[in-house]
């Protein structure tokens, strides 16, 4: 993915004032519009085998809801919709900007182009933060983090082992997207740092569409995730009520 | 950097290997094909190291109560050779080493779409296989290459999360090379270079990349789940907090079914290639032969319950698995008889290569067809966990996957290393191994059929003999697999000056000079033919 998104930093100080054409075009490749479809290809490719990634995950908790629903209907209702709303919120907030961040790319304004990258950054950490410092330390106050601190409460029953079980998921799934959430970070201060040098222009911003479509699937996997965990038997779901 | 190459003397022409020196060269580059030069020493390496456990294993067996080592060890033994061999020689072989060294050269390419992902993706193999092998010195797994829970959980006791976390890593490597090559297929192929116009090689690379992209990340997930369950002492396997131990081997099987075609449909590949050159033929049925393996590379990921026969999954799983993996002989047979009629009225020469492509097609087929006994419900029932079992996946793997590989390794070594290997040498070895493979592995089958039960450390005196023969036909085996070790490296010195096109065969890699140049091609080829273009065979040399 590095490679993907390095794509034309290699002869960057040569020629300074050379045309973009030269300067952002690798040697193996024959012309521009060749390059930016194999960098957006590869990016594609990448994010089908993402989708399998958290498919076996999405599988296995499908299966374990399925034979487990009552530990699962509890586990969901432990659960903060106000957290998880909220989050959606800020996360699609964040496309937003990441799209118009492109736009900027394509019409050639820099300055709007590092105001919305950085924007969008601010958005991922404000994710990050709400989910860390919220609902995971609230989750931990009341032992609900399996491996760490959970504790079997009399009211679960026989359910307890399956309410456990929908932690695990919970964690695993959520830390999962909260990692690929960290390395969009990443890229980002990466891209606001090039943006701000001035390297994209409407002729050359692949590093900033791959990097998009990356940005805008770990949106998508939350966007399944959110529903699945809170919503569906959850405190204002369908199935769901005390 | 190297114009008027066909002027200049071969010694002094600048080509891959001799444009610059030194390790830093080396770990460095970004030419796909230093690169597959790294990946050739490393899974060398590591099929030696897989090669060495078989042969204590083979050796431990001629005793019924075994003849060197404790079960435990012997536990370890099998594991070690399983994970090694898979993970880290076979799922690799072909594609990191011939396909990373061909697929920008057989396409009219100066490098794959993303050089230095390529690169990457061997330090992300070597950081797997370090893992791997820290943990096998360290005291081993005991769990076999398919990490069953609770043996690799609950019950474990040896070093399952350095090796769990090695092949974890190892599976973003053969992504990588995935991703690179589906990118460069689709997006780097010369100008004239249709869709069928490609060698099948290129075909059955592209189908095993699909398998890589798709099937790996389950594996990379369900390995992820394990370490969870292993490091936090949480039940995701576990039935005592309401896990499913089966839901593992679901989930790894529908990567592990699918990588046995990552296994093999490159191999297909190689044979393809083969089969055309010493026939002098175009591919009979080119058209079914490249759709084939996209057939099989789709049904792959629709079989894994075969594995589960006797699990306790529902009878009607069993049965629609059953039928699904009946499936996959169809495209299966379509390629073996569309080699066959290949070679009808072709002008055949038996070079070394050409040995090893007619030894895959006889040993394929039996693999093949053993398989089938395998995809039957009642038989499976018999023979499910017995030596027949460990007979026909290496039949696949062994006879067929690593038979094309050194199949192509032969072929291609002229443009590889710009020398030609002794040519007897090469044929008695590719006789030898034939000859050793099936004097290994054959009884095995009757092994299995008598009702010997795979992984055991111990055996009842009446298998002996089989198990003897067995030992015998791997000894044969370990001595046709050095031979070629010793006569390459020899070759890389002494060997003869290849010339560019030492077989006569059709293809973009034959028409650059042995070794390429680091650019490949001075000028960006423009193809006007089909491929395996091969002039009309006079009608007086028919056979």
């Amino acid at each position: 993915m590095a490679d993907l998104v390095a794509h034309g930093v290699a002869h960057r100080d040569e020629h300074g004032s050379a045309g973009a054409h030269s300067q952002n075009l690798r040697h193996h490749f024959d012309n521009m519009s060749q390059q930016f479809e194999a960098g957006n290809l590869g990016m594609w490719v990448f994010l089908a085998t993402e989708v399998l990634f958290f498919g076996g995950l999405f599988a296995s908790y499908t299966v374990y809801r399925a034979l487990y629903l009552p530990g699962f209907e509890i586990g969901s209702h432990l659960l903060d919709v106000r957290f998880g709303a909220a989050n959606t919120a800020v996360l699609i907030g964040s496309s937003l900007s990441m799209a118009l961040a492109i736009r900027a790319a394509q019409t050639g304004r820099r300055n709007a182009q590092v105001f919305l990258l950085v924007l969008t950054m601010i958005l991922g950490a404000a994710f990050l933060g709400i989910k860390f410092s919220f609902e995971w330390r609230n989750d931990y106050l009341e032992h609900l983090i399996p491996g760490v601190n959970f504790l079997y409460r009399p009211e679960w029953g026989a359910n307890a082992p399956h309410v456990q079980l929908f932690f695990c998921f919970y964690f695993i799934m959520t830390s999962l997207h909260a990692i690929h959430m960290i390395i969009g970070i990443g890229l980002l201060s990466v891209l606001t740092w090039m943006a701000a040098r001035g390297r994209f222009s409407p002729d050359y911003y692949t590093p900033l569409e791959v990097s998009g479509l990356y940005w805008h699937f770990v949106d998508i996997v939350w966007i399944f995730l959110f529903p699945l965990l809170y919503l569906i038997g959850g405190r204002y779901g369908i199935g769901g009520g005390h | 950097m190297s114009t008027a190459v066909t002027e200049i003397p071969q010694e002094s022409r600048v080509h891959y290997l001799n444009v610059s020196y030194g390790v830093k060269s080396w770990l460095l580059t970004v030419d796909h094909k230093r690169i597959a030069l790294l990946y050739l020493v490393s899974i060398t390496f590591m099929f030696l190291v897989g090669g060495v456990a078989a042969v204590l294993m083979r050796i431990h067996l001629i005793e019924p109560a075994g003849a060197l080592v404790q079960p435990e060890t012997y536990n370890k033994l099998f594991s070690a050779h399983g994970i090694i061999m898979v993970f880290f020689f076979l799922v690799p072989s072909i594609p990191a080493t011939l396909g990373n060294f061909l697929v920008p050269l057989m396409i009219g390419a100066k490098d794959l779409a993303f050089p230095k992902l390529n690169l990457l993706s061997w330090y992300i193999y070597i950081v797997g296989a370090l893992f791997t092998l820290y943990a096998v010195i360290s005291g081993g797994v005991d769990t076999g290459w398919t990490f069953y829970t609770p043996y690799s959980s609950t019950y474990s006791h040896s070093a399952v999360i350095p090796v769990a976390i090695g092949v974890f890593i190892t599976g973003f490597s053969s992504i990588l090379t995935g991703l690179n090559f589906i990118v460069t297929i689709h997006k780097m192929r010369a100008p004239g270079l249709t869709w069928f116009r490609l060698p099948l090689f290129i075909w059955s690379i592209y189908a095993t990349s699909v398998i890589f992209i798709l099937g790996t990340p389950v594996l990379a997930i369900t390995i992820f789940l394990l370490g969870v369950e292993r490091l936090f002492h949480v039940g995701i396997f576990d039935p005592a907090v309401g896990g499913d131990p089966l839901l593992f081997q679901h989930l790894f099987w529908f990567y592990s079914h699918p990588a046995v075609y990552i296994m093999i449909l490159p191999g297909m590949g190689v044979v393809s290639e083969l089969i055309a050159a010493f026939s002098r033929k175009r591919i009979y049925g080119y058209t079914m032969v490249a759709y084939s393996s996209f057939a099989i590379a789709i049904i792959s990921f629709l079989v894994w319950g075969h594995h589960m026969f006797v699990t306790g999954q529902s009878i009607y799983a069993g049965l629609i698995f059953s039928v699904l993996s009946f499936l996959v002989a169809i495209p299966s047979a379509i390629k073996v008889f569309n080699w066959t009629a290949t070679l009808y009225k072709g002008s055949i020469s038996y070079e070394a290569p050409m040995l090893y492509a007619l030894g895959f097609i006889g040993l394929f087929t039996m693999g093949g067809l053993t398989g089938l006994f395998l995809a039957a419900l009642a038989t499976d029932v018999h023979l499910s966990g017995t030596y027949f079992i460990v007979a026909h996946f290496h039949y696949i793997m062994v006879g067929g996957a690593v038979m094309a590989y050194m199949g192509g390794l032969h072929y291609w070594w002229p443009k590889i290393s710009g020398r030609m290997y002794p040519d007897m040498w090469a044929r008695v070895a590719a006789v030898i191994i034939f000859v050793g493979f099936n004097l290994t592995f054959f009884p095995q089958f009757m092994l299995g059929y008598l009702g010997m039960p795979r992984r055991y450390a111990v055996y009842p005196p009446e298998f002996q003999v089989f198990n003897v023969m067995s030992s015998a036909g791997a000894s044969i085996l370990g001595i046709g697999y050095l031979i070629p070790l010793v006569y390459f490296i020899w070759s890389m010195r002494y060997g003869p000056i290849a010339p560019a096109n030492p077989w006569g065969a059709k293809g973009l890699e034959w028409t650059v000079p042995s070794p390429p140049p680091t650019e490949n091609f001075e000028e960006t080829p423009v193809v006007t033919e089909e491929a395996y273009d091969y002039a009309p065979i006079p009608e007086g040399q028919h056979g």
